[in-house]
């Protein structure tokens, strides 16, 4: 499958199956957007109507181009067939093994975001926190159905974790005697809103989380819109300070500034700039996860807004670059020589497979947006996975398992998308978001140019 | 090839063979927690 698009100057062509990325030009591109459906004569005829008038353009030079773009598919890197789907469905079958949890520490929160998925930490049920015994034997869990797998990942989570921040110091020296035993190695994660961020904190993270993901949502105004105490008080005040001695004392890497955007914000790259200005490099910014009513949803009117802002965000990400002020957008990062291999594409983010939320209390849910859905609880951590339906339901969704995606050309990018996103939108985990579909898109679109420019040395680029 | 510039790639078929140690992070590790994008995590694997 071929995906052709234009974009900041760039005649990009990409070759789903194969991951192959072309620069063309507008001769090859059009060739290209016809070469599956005309002879070769009818494509000269069509390209000398339309290029006929410029003296790089003849019948010779065409059908070189034409021969070019035949090696190019003979070599696997055009028209690559679709060989994956058997892969899809078998591979994640096959597997058993756990290999990351997101535990929720704290399903409590000293902030009450109206937008919050999670219901400000309470995931509609009640408040609580984790003993360290319900996270000792979830970390237990972990290690023993983790099989070979040496990278464990576990992200203390909430509600806000900083409220159980004693239990989250005991589970790192926990698992750290454990590493040794069972020969495995822990990454954590903290996301954390900052109120209580302190001295303490930024030592004790700088040294045991591998990463830190800090909610920011931009401007002051726009944060404190919605980011607010039980009060009604806005929290940017309280919390730029503390994020800027984090991440400055942090060394300036492993950490992501991740904000929301919504409705009220669809100039959202203003917030991406602000937090940049405020001297954040790696930032992130997610659009709202919430009900279609809700006030902060995204509408069909803001779509095209939103993508003309990813456009725009990749034109001034570029210009900043160039200026030595660049900073890195977590959707527009790809590393096209070594990224993810195709089990990876085509199996996904690995929810309720190898990836699960444990709640305050031990059961085990898909992942952290499932978590209160009583009909998705997978288990707990001392039974294990009991849910066998559920979990097989997540065993055989993958990039294969939805048939809206099987002409899409994103699939390996997405692998079919995130199943909360589907089951919030649609009921279904095999349902499609559309609405995040187009935005995924776009965003790849956008991220794809980007490393296409800097492969050429900027020479395309319209910025 | 004049007006064709191929980027260079991880070939995703190649992948078949050395691919699937699983070793890499999982992606709701990172920054998204709302969405699924697998594209942008680096490859792990030490022995491909």
């Amino acid at each position: 499958m071929v995906h052709q698009y234009k974009l900041n100057g760039c005649n990009i062509v990409l070759d789903t199956c194969s991951g192959g990325i072309h620069l063309v030009d507008e001769v090859a591109y059009d060739i290209i957007a016809c070469y599956k459906e005309k002879s070769q004569d009818e494509i000269v005829d069509l390209m000398l109507q339309k290029y006929g008038h410029r003296a790089d353009v003849t019948e010779e030079e065409i059908r070189g181009c034409i021969s070019d773009i035949a090696v190019l598919e003979k070599s696997g890197k055009l028209w690559t067939p679709d060989t994956f789907e058997p892969l899809a469905f078998d591979f994640k079958n096959r597997s058993t093994v756990v290999k990351a949890l997101c535990l929720h520490v704290a399903h409590s929160c000293n902030l009450n975001c109206s937008y919050c998925f999670a219901s400000q930490g309470k995931y509609h049920g009640d408040r609580a926190l984790m003993s360290f015994e319900v996270g000792k034997q979830a970390l237990d869990f972990l290690i023993a159905h983790s099989g070979t797998r040496k990278n464990l990942e576990v992200d203390f989570f909430g509600g806000e974790p900083l409220m159980n921040w004693d239990v989250v110091k005991q589970l790192v020296a926990y698992a750290r005697t454990q590493e040794p035993i069972h020969g495995k190695k822990f990454r954590f994660t903290l996301t954390t809103n900052g109120v209580l961020i302190d001295d303490d904190v930024i030592e004790f993270a700088n040294r045991e989380m591998s990463n830190v993901v800090l909610s920011l949502d931009g401007r002051k105004e726009i944060h404190d819109r919605l980011r607010v105490d039980y009060a009604g008080n806005g929290s940017y005040d309280r919390i730029v300070p503390k994020f800027q001695k984090l991440v400055e004392s942090r060394g300036g890497k492993n950490y992501y500034m991740r904000g929301t955007f919504t409705h009220a914000n669809t100039d959202f790259t203003n917030d991406i700039f602000h937090m940049a200005d405020l001297g954040f490099t790696e930032l992130s910014m997610e659009p709202v996860v919430c009900a279609p009513d809700d006030p902060a949803a995204l509408t069909a009117e803001d779509l095209p807004i939103v993508m003309e802002q990813y456009e725009l965000l990749a034109k001034e990400m570029m210009r900043r670059e160039k200026e030595g002020k660049g900073f890195t957008f977590y959707h527009y990062m790809l590393d096209l020589t070594n990224g993810p291999c195709v089990y990876k594409r085509i199996s996904g983010c690995g929810s309720g497979t190898e990836y699960m939320a444990v709640t305050p209390w031990g059961d085990l849910y898909p992942c952290h947006q499932f978590v209160g859905e009583e009909a998705y609880k997978l288990g707990n951590i001392w039974d294990g996975v009991t849910n066998a339906a559920v979990r097989d339901e997540f065993k055989t969704c993958n990039a294969y398992a939805r048939p809206e995606c099987a002409d899409c050309w994103a699939k390996l990018y997405c692998s079919g998308g995130c199943a909360a996103n589907a089951y919030h939108a649609t009921g279904s985990i095999r349902g499609i978001y559309e609405y995040g579909c187009e935005l995924f898109k776009k965003r790849i679109e956008c991220a794809i140019m980007m490393q296409v420019l800097k492969a050429t040395d900027n020479e395309n680029a319209d910025c | 090839m004049e007006r064709i510039k191929t980027i260079e790639t991880r070939d995703l078929n190649k992948s078949v063979k050395n691919g699937g140690c699983g070793e890499c992070q999982t992606s709701c590790q990172s920054a998204c927690k709302t969405s699924c994008g697998v594209a942008n995590q680096p490859c792990e694997n030490d022995k491909k």
